[in-house]
Parts: structure tokens; C-alpha cells; sequence
């Protein structure tokens, strides 16, 4: 079947079966990569996207419910690298393998955007459902609070990087 | 570090930063061409393989390890950079295929990285270093003593001459390379670059997204494969409806993979290519659906026994432990008398469960196969042994088998083996066409090769001063036992040395052992022996301490201080790789740095908070590990922080990411001791996904984890390992002493704790 998707704003169509995950349309159809299969079953958030703002599971939302709002992945979160999710990652240096980290700041990232200052429970509960194998749980947090306080002017920002700014 | 280039590294074990590795001598047939010494053997450091510098002195320098989140293809880069006297902000990194005739040691674990390479890689630096010099020395006809080098350029500050590397490079690199041996190194003092917090250079691709993953490749003409096992290890394919297969949406084709005279062990415990049935479809979620509604009539053989499910497994152990050992591994002076003597018995009954890695990236590769040739694009650990595997699957020469190693997505000892490479060549043969093989989350969590679980029997004795006197272990494991020669034979990463910890520091101790029949694989998984026999030894001595009435780490201490002054004899424990065990004095460093750098003692322990202490020596690192938590009702168990001393040497050659490694091994060992453990019925593993294998999410984390290196005059050495095993009994002393409740069998979540 057919279907019309708006993924980081570009409108493609794809013919796919109903049931498969927007998850492998967006992997193997569109050949975007950055979004990562981990468990298939929702509970790694590897493959966490945006479906109208909000953060969703890309492997558990099917492509036929995924049409009615605009799609955004790690690829699309910023033009140039610039967003301050992934300007405070790099400032952090916070993944080791790196292979849930999209997942992870397409959580920060839409959590940010509700709540531009979250407290440490706030980003408890907010990314509660993306699992780091490496275990960089401290940086993910500090650079979520790193993120906050850059807001959301970081478009014109360049990346600091670790060894600039000097990280411990 | 001395290895004997002639003897050869058989790896036994592994992880995500490290595997074991234990030394035997070099068998015949691989004492010539290729694979020649194994990890540690191949070529001497070539700074022409190395470094390439552009004339407008930009550098780019190959980092030839596996990447799986270790940090190595920033680290390595930062040792030759220093010694080439460049600036880091100017250095390329790109990473090197699969190439022994190039490069030795292309392989991640063991914590071997910073080890077998702070002087090699230091050495492709400085010989590229003294080429440049000598290049200039010959251009201005000056002695090469007049010249100095900083900043990638080489300079002669009495003529107040400066030329950039990238001038000199074409003349330096046509010249031969000076004997490594002769080239001296920088005073650490001027290090500009090791020492340094880096990020990781991949991170501008990580934060966009980029493709870099093993996961990511793709090929023209590509199609995506599934391969289904039998859930029982060894079990084979009698039938399946693959006609009905084959008509389903977007399938190409499907076969039953039945080749027996390929499924013998290649190598050792890596059983080569498995019987099992090959999807191969236009998407990966086809081939998935696919495979759903296969109906297969399995052959499940012998390990589909009621014998080979854990609650047998504990019915057995129990009996044997009660039976005289079947082996006797170690013992020093008279522990039976000893401790009919003693002032004071204690006994406990610990045991491990088995785990599976779990790495976050599913075990994937893709392999082009065409003509007599394959190429692969793999996220193995050990690249080498995964060639031998697919050339004899291929039944090419393994020069035919091209590899090209990618970033892989964690590792932690599970891409050690290389079952899924070899089953992505043979899969892309049968094809006729580029593969790339995905394994479903439940396919690696039903075909691991698991951390191996076991029991453990312990009694001691103190004596009237509280001091330990006796030590008795009856270690009740897997594997065969010979009953004619009395001997065991644990499967892979199971032994536990006869010189771990604390033989040597008392005077009658034991080692006993009896294994059982086990018909799943094991293998390494990161810290292996150390991540379950920390927890048993480390958490036997506090009940220990207690039963002194002592302090546990004034009991530590003098423990420490009690080492029987001849050297141990035999192979060490784990880690010791050939060394005789710990150094007590390293040991008694970390241990005060931790009890310092928490304030041990300051706070009272009980009513539902309490500290717990640990040390563990493993791969060469030292380290001892202090926890706070609290145990609320229900047995609700919140860790508020962590204090992690290490010495690993003189050395850390980039703190940032040396801090993230030890603070994610803290989290590591947490996920381990809480919820981890695969169960078996039947053969079959019980556990299918995360949802049932949980690992510590950021709420579960320790808000902080200190992390203190104390910096000693010791050649540097790896922590990826064995940051990890003292955490594990550091959180179960602590929940002792919050609650009065001693665990003695993990995961503790089947004792009723759960994280707060």
C-alpha cells in the first residue's frame, strides 16, 4: 500500500505493507540510518523519532499511523549539527558506542521543547524509556541540563568542543 | 609487559573492553604465514602505515583497532600523535581494514588496547618524528641533534630555521625506518595531547546520525537476511514449510543450511556454521515476517533434556556440593584442620546466574560474496578469527576474504565469536548477491555464548584476634569431568584461577571444584570470572569482617598485609595473565584512595542506609569500589553514589573518556546484579528480550560516581574490565549494612529487591 509521509520535511511516498513499523521504512525504504533498531519491542528507545513533536517509539508505531503528522529523525533534528541537544552531547562527550544516543536526544530534544528548563525528575521520567548499554547516564543528564541553558538559540552556535572547553 | 612475540595468545575470554587471554605455545601450522602470533604478534609498527601527511601538514592517522564505544579510535591516534609532535586539531583519523600483514593486534578485549599499545603505537609516532628530522637535516645540511620538533614542524633554532611537516613529508617517507629501539620517547611532562580530555572524534557523526554503524552498510543490489537456529544449542532442521516461505511478500529465496562437514569447531568453542534456515528478502522486516510463519520440525538432540534447565542445574550443584570434590585445584597448608581449630567458622552458599551480553546493536554483517571472494563490512571484536571461520565456510583462502571493520554498537565480549559473519558469507554464497544479515533482539538473546553461572561453597575460619586462618572453596561449575584422571574441564570463561584472590594471603587454603554437563555456549563477557567471582569473594570477606566484629576495610587492610612472602606459583588469577596475582601494596593504595575519598567510617551505617566496600585486581587494573545506598520497605534499593579508585598505571591517556568507561561499568554491574539472568528449560533460554533482561535506566543510575586515578610508576594498562567486578559486591555490602540482609545469590531481584 501507499503511503504519504512528511519525514523531516520532505513529503516522499512509500509502498510498504500496513504493518510494518515506521521503524524499517525509515531505515530500509528511505535509507535514513540514524535511527536504530535495539529490541523491536519498545523497550530500548533506540528508534525513538518525532510524530508531531512528540517523542515515539518508531518500531511500535506502525506506517499507517504515522501519516497524519510530520516525522522527524535524528537526521532532521538540526540543518548543520547545531540543535542544543546535539551541541551539549558533544560538549559532554557523552556517548561510548554511540548506537542509542539518537534515540536518547530525540527524547531530550522533544522534552526540551516542552519544558525548556526540566529538573532532574523531570528528566528522570522523560527519558525513562531509553536504555544506555553503555551506561553514560551521567552525561546524558548533564547534557540535557548543558542543552537547557544553551535554549533554543543554538542555531547560530558552533560547536565547543570537549577538548576547547576543557570537560573533566 | 613482556610477551614473547614467539608465543602465541589463544583468546580464551572476552568484553566489550577486554577479553582474557592466556598464553600457550604457538602451535605449528600457524607458526608460519598468516595469523602469525595471534593478537599480539604481526608486524613492527610502521610509521608509513600509520601516518599520511598532506602537504599542507594536515595528518591523518589510522587507528587499526575495533571500535565498539571503547574509545580506541580516538586513543590510539592521540599515542602516535604525541610522540609525532603534532597538533591534535590537525590530526584525521580513518579507520583501518582487517590487515595482519600491516598491523598486529586488531582485536578488542581483554583491556588489552592501552597495554599491548602505549609502546608500539608511541613508537610509529616517534620513528615518523625522526624520519621528519632527518628529511630536514638533509635539506639544511645541519646535524639531526641541532633540530627540535613542536607543533608538526620541525625546527633549527640556530639558524631560526622552521619547516611544516608537510614540506618534509615526501623526502622523510621515502627514507628507511630507524631501528624502533633506538628512538626515545617524550618526558610525559611535555605531553600535549595524551593526558588531555578528547571527545571522540566520531561524536560530529554520532549527534547527526551519520551511517557509521555496522547496521548502517549497505551495498547496491543488497538484500536483507534473517537466520533461524533451533532454540535448542545443536539442534537441526528435519523440515520446514519453506515453499509457502518463499511465495511470501518481498522473499527471494530460502534454504535449509545444513552443512556438517563445516559445523565441527573451527576454532576453539566457536562452532562455526550452525545448522538453521537462511530468509532472504527484499526489506529486513520482510524477511522477519517472513520468518514468523516458518513451521520447522526440529531435530533437537541431546541438550533438549530436562537436565539442562536451571532449576536441575541447582538441584545438581547442590548434590555436589555435598559430594567429595571432583577436583582439588589449589591447596596450601591444612584448611580441614585449620578450621576445626578455629576460633570461628563461617559458611555461605553463593551463587551466579548465566548472562547474556546484550550489546546494544543486534549481532548484524554484511558480506559480498562473488567470484571465489568475499568481502565483509563487521563489527567483530577479533576480525582475524572471524576470516578463518568464513574462508573455511566459503571453502576459499582466507586471503580471499576481505574485511572491513566497522564501528560497532557495544560489544562487551559477545563479538568475540563471529557465528553471525560466518553465517553473512555463507548467506551472501547461497544468495548470489550482497547480504546483510540482521539477528532479531531475541535471536542473540536465544544464541549468545553467556557469562557462565555458578555455585560457590565457602568456609572459613578466624581465629581468636578475628584474623582469617582457613579458607575453603568448593567452586561447583560447568563442564566435563574426567573421572579417570580426576580432572575438570570448565567451559569457556568459567575456571576460576588457582592463585585468585585471597590464595597467598592465607595460610591454609583450598580451591576445590566439580562441574556439570552444560548444553549452551559461554564465552566471555566483559570482566570475565572476575564479575561473578568478585561478588562471592568480596562479599565472603565482609561476612568475615563482621563475624571479627572488625571494621571491612581495617579487615581488608590487614588481610593485605598478611601475604605469605613466596611468590605464587602457576598461572594467576584472572587477569594476572601469567603474573602471579596482586600486588598487595597497589591494592592497599586504591583501598585507602576509596575509603579516603568517601569519608568511609564518618557515617553510621543502619536504618536503611549504609556504605559498602570492594576491591578487585583483574586485567592488570587494580580497583576498589565504595557504595552508599539506601534500602527502603519493600526492599527498595536506591545507590546515591559511588566512589571508584583505580590504579592503572602511570598513565591515563584520555581522561574523558576513561571516566565515562569506569562510571558506565559502575551501571554495568548494577544491571548485572539486580535483574540479569538467563534461565534455561529444556535447553531453551527462557529470556527472549529486554523486557525480561532488564538494565538500570537513568532514574536507577547513581546521580554521581566519583572517579579517582592514582597514578603510580607502573606501565599503563586497561579499564574497560576491571572497573567493573567491585561494584557488584560494593552495592551488596552496602545493602547489608542498610538492612542487616546479606545476598549471597544473584540477581538479587529474586531475593524481592527492586531499585527504588
Amino acid at each position: 500500500m501507499a503511503y504519504k509521509l512528511n519525514v523531516n520535511g520532505r513529503v516522499t511516498t512509500v509502498d510498504v505493507s500496513p504493518d510494518t513499523p515506521l521503524l524499517w521504512v525509515i531505515r530500509d525504504v528511505l535509507n535514513l540510518h540514524g535511527t536504530k533498531y535495539g529490541c523491536g519491542i519498545g523497550q530500548c528507545g533506540a528508534c525513538t523519532v518525532h510524530l508531531g513533536g512528540r517523542a515515539v517509539r518508531s518500531c511500535q508505531t506502525p506506517v499507517s499511523a504515522a501519516t497524519s503528522a510530520p516525522i522527524t529523525t535524528i537526521e532532521g533534528l538540526s540543518a548543520d549539527g547545531t540543535h542544543p541537544v546535539q551541541v551539549a552531547w558533544q560538549e559532554i562527550d557523552v556517548p561510548q558506542c554511540g548506537y542509542c544516543q539518537a534515540g536518547q536526544m530525540m527524547s531530550a530534544a522533544a522534552l526540551l521543547a516542552r519544558n525548556p528548563k526540566p529538573s532532574d525528575k523531570e528528566i528522570d521520567s522523560a527519558m525513562n524509556g531509553n536504555l544506555c548499554r553503555c551506561g553514560t547516564y551521567l552525561r546524558i543528564r548533564q547534557a540535557i541540563h548543558k542543552a537547557a541553558e544553551h535554549g533554543n538559540t543554538a542555531s547560530a552556535r558552533t560547536v565547543q568542543t570537549a577538548e576547547a572547553s576543557g570537560i573533566k | 609487559m613482556s610477551i614473547n612475540r614467539r608465543s602465541f595468545l589463544k583468546v580464551t575470554a572476552a568484553s566489550g573492553g577486554g577479553l582474557l587471554l592466556s598464553l600457550y605455545s604457538q602451535p605449528k601450522a600457524s607458526a608460519q604465514g598468516r595469523g602469525r602470533g595471534g593478537p599480539f604478534g604481526g608486524p613492527e609498527p610502521d610509521p608509513h602505515v600509520y601516518i599520511k601527511i598532506a602537504p599542507d601538514g594536515t595528518t591523518t592517522i589510522m587507528a587499526k583497532n575495533p571500535e565498539l564505544g571503547q574509545g580506541v579510535k580516538t586513543m590510539l591516534p592521540m599515542l602516535i600523535a604525541e610522540e609525532l609532535d603534532v597538533e591534535w586539531k590537525n590530526v584525521k583519523i580513518e579507520q583501518a581494514d582487517f590487515d595482519d600483514t600491516k598491523y598486529a593486534g586488531q582485536f578488542a578485549g581483554g583491556s588489552f588496547a592501552t597495554p599491548s599499545n602505549w609502546v608500539p603505537m608511541r613508537q610509529a609516532g616517534a620513528a615518523g618524528r625522526a624520519l621528519l628530522i632527518k628529511a630536514a637535516a638533509q635539506n639544511w645540511n645541519v646535524p639531526e641533534s641541532e633540530l627540535t620538533t613542536s607543533a608538526g614542524k620541525v625546527l633549527h633554532k640556530a639558524s631560526n630555521r622552521a619547516a611544516g611537516y608537510g614540506e618534509l613529508a615526501d623526502k622523510a617517507w621515502a627514507l628507511p625506518v630507524p631501528d624502533l629501539r633506538t628512538l626515545k620517547f617524550k618526558d610525559p611532562k611535555d605531553y600535549t595531547i595524551i593526558g588531555k580530555p578528547l571527545m571522540q572524534r566520531e561524536l560530529p557523526n554520532i549527534v547527526t546520525g551519520k551511517p557509521i554503524f555496522a547496521i548502517d552498510m549497505t551495498r547496491p543490489g543488497m538484500l536483507f537476511a534473517v537466520y533461524q537456529k533451533c532454540p535448542v544449542f545443536g539442534g537441526k532442521v528435519v523440515s520446514a514449510n519453506l515453499d509457502e516461505i518463499k511465495k511470501m511478500p518481498g522473499v527471494r529465496n530460502a534454504w535449509v543450511v545444513d552443512r556438517p562437514e563445516i559445523t565441527e569447531p573451527v576454532l576453539p568453542q566457536d562452532p562455526g556454521l550452525e545448522n538453521g534456515i537462511a530468509i532472504v528478502a527484499d526489506t529486513w522486516w520482510q524477511a522477519n515476517t517472513a520468518r514468523k510463519k516458518l513451521q520447522v520440525n526440529w531435530n533437537e538432540g541431546p541438550n533438549a533434556d530436562a537436565s539442562q534447565s536451571s532449576t536441575a542445574f541447582a538441584q545438581k550443584a547442590d548434590e555436589l556440593s555435598k559430594q567429595k570434590p571432583q577436583q582439588t585445584l589449589r591447596n596450601d597448608g591444612d584448611v580441614e584442620a585449620a578450621l576445626s581449630s578455629a576460633a570461628k567458622v563461617v559458611e555461605g552458599a553463593y551463587s551466579f546466574p548465566f548472562i547474556s551480553h546484550a550489546p546494544l546493536e543486534p549481532q548484524n554483517c554484511t558480506a559480498d560474496y562473488r567470484d571465489g571472494k568475499c568481502e565483509v563490512w563487521t563489527n567483530s571484536q577479533i576480525p582475524g578469527s572471524g576470516r578463518t571461520l568464513a574462508a573455511k565456510a566459503l571453502e576459499v583462502d582466507e586471503k580471499n576474504v576481505t574485511l572491513h571493520m566497522v564501528r560497532g554498537g557495544g560489544g562487551f565480549g559477545r563479538r568475540l565469536t563471529n557465528d553471525y559473519m560466518v553465517e553473512a558469507a555463507y548467506i551472501s554464497k547461497l544468495a548470489g548477491a550482497p547480504v546483510k544479515l540482521l539477528w532479531a533482539r531475541e535471536d542473540d538473546m536465544a544464541h549468545d555464548y553467556y557469562r557462565p553461572g555458578g555455585f560457590q561453597y565457602l568456609k572459613a575460619g578466624l581465629d581468636n584476634s578475628g584474623k582469617i586462618v582457613a579458607w575453603r572453596n568448593h567452586f561447583v561449575s560447568y563442564g566435563d569431568f574426567d573421572a579417570q584422571k580426576g580432572q575438570v574441564k570448565f567451559v569457556t570463561a568459567a575456571a576460576m584461577g588457582a592463585t585468585e584472590f585471597p590464595q597467598r594471603f592465607i595460610p591454609n587454603y583450598a580451591l576445590h571444584a566439580s562441574v556439570q554437563r552444560l548444553g549452551i555456549r559461554t564465552g566471555s563477557l566483559r570482566a570475565p570470572g572476575s564479575n561473578s567471582f568478585a561478588f562471592v569473594i568480596q562479599s565472603f570477606i565482609d561476612e568475615l569482617a563482621h563475624a571479627a566484629g572488625k571494621d571491612p576495610v581495617e579487615f581488608r587492610l590487614a588481610l593485605l598485609n598478611s601475604a605469605i612472602p613466596e611468590p605464587a606459583t602457576g598461572r594467576g588469577g584472572r587477569g594476572g595473565f601469567g603474573a602471579p596475582g596482586l600486588n598487595a601494596d597497589r591494592m592497599k593504595g586504591v583501598v585507602q584512595l576509596a575509603a579516603e575519598k568517601s569519608g568511609w567510617g564518618k557515617s553510621k551505617s543502619g536504618k536503611g542506609r549504609g556504605m559498602g566496600f570492594a576491591f578487585h585486581f583483574s586485567h592488570q587494573g587494580y580497583f576498589a569500589e565504595v557504595a552508599d545506598v539506601s534500602v527502603e520497605s519493600g526492599n527498595k534499593v536506591k545507590v546515591h553514589k559511588v566512589w571508584v579508585a583505580a590504579d592503572v598505571g602511570s598513565q591515563i591517556v584520555n581522561p574523558s573518556g576513561a571516566e565515562n568507561i569506569v562510571q558506565g561499568a559502575v551501571v554495568d554491574g548494577m544491571s548485572e546484579m539486580m535483574g540479569q539472568e538467563i534461565t534455561l528449560d529444556r535447553g531453551r533460554v527462557v529470556q527472549a528480550n529486554f523486557d525480561h533482561f532488564p538494565m538500570v535506566r537513568l532514574v536507577q543510575a547513581p546521580p554521581a560516581i566519583e572517579v579517582h586515578f592514582l597514578k603510580t610508576d607502573n606501565p599503563p594498562t586497561g579499564l574497560g574490565e576491571p572497573a567493573l567486578p567491585p561494584i557488584v559486591p560494593a552495592v551488596a555490602n552496602a545493602i547489608f549494612a542498610a538492612s542487616g540482609k546479606r545476598l549471597r545469590s544473584l540477581p538479587i531481584a529474586k531475593s524481592g529487591f527492586s531499585w527504588a
